[in-house]
């Protein structure tokens, strides 16, 4: 279960990591937070993101048009 | 923030950026406020036309002269933007407008959301002196929290910069 959610559907490239970065800036260390993207290129991003930054990718899936991941973060 | 040790190893990015039109203006803020969102270090300089994109009120169009490549979706095809079209009254503003709009349809951050956030991230903005003083700019028509520099101030950033990026 998720510490926190972000809707990030709709969201063109880079929007969807800039939110992801914000969210995780307000939120503590090992907390999971799960978002939603409709991007098909927040797929790889959000991999590079996370190889980056640290945080852990937890989950990557799709289903139909959305995106969903999970990231703990470092 | 990070700490100490993270700062020595922390990744750093300069970016000139040289063109204030809509077009020209994405790719400069869209790689640096993802890179600051990926911890790394990001410096952006703008210098003559790129100034403008530090004005407090941005109005950004384009011109379709010379973007010869350029093709804009139209009812299920591809349209070539003439060169002649560049020619009328108002059409960088219209194109600028049209431009706008279709990137709000597709979820596009604009360049005013896009520069809040590489405030948030704690981009330096660094405007060109010389450039402020060509086109008879003041401080007080830019944003806040910008600083001031040269060539020198460039190149110091640059030098210990693991990407330099001139746009």
């Amino acid at each position: 279960m998720a510490d926190q959610t972000l809707n990030a559907e709709g969201l063109n490239c880079p929007l969807p990591i800039l939110r992801a970065k914000k969210t995780l800036k307000g939120m503590s260390a090992g907390q999971v937070l799960a978002i939603t993207a409709t991007d098909p290129g927040s797929v790889a991003d959000m991999a590079a993101f996370c190889n980056q930054t640290g945080n852990e990718l937890l989950s990557s899936t799709n289903e139909g048009d959305v995106y969903t991941y999970e990231i703990k973060k470092a | 923030m990070l700490d100490e040790s993270q700062m020595e190893n922390a990744k750093s990015m300069s970016i000139i950026v040289t063109k204030g039109t809509l077009d020209w203006a994405y790719p400069p803020f869209i790689l640096g406020t993802t890179a600051a969102a990926m911890d790394v270090e990001v410096t952006m300089f703008f210098t003559f036309y790129g100034l403008v994109l530090l004005k407090k009120d941005l109005n950004l169009g384009f011109s379709t002269l010379g973007n010869a490549a350029m093709e804009m979706p139209m009812m299920g095809g591809h349209m070539k933007m003439p060169n002649m079209v560049s020619m009328l009254p108002g059409a960088g503003s219209l194109a600028g407008t049209m431009m706008k709009n279709l990137m709000a349809k597709k979820g596009v951050a604009s360049i005013e959301d896009l520069r809040e956030a590489a405030v948030d991230l704690e981009i330096r903005l660094i405007a060109c002196q010389m450039t402020l003083d060509l086109f008879e700019y003041s401080q007080d028509d830019m944003i806040e929290g910008i600083e001031l520099g040269g060539a020198a101030t460039y190149m110091e950033n640059a030098l210990k910069s693991d990407i330099n990026l001139f746009i």
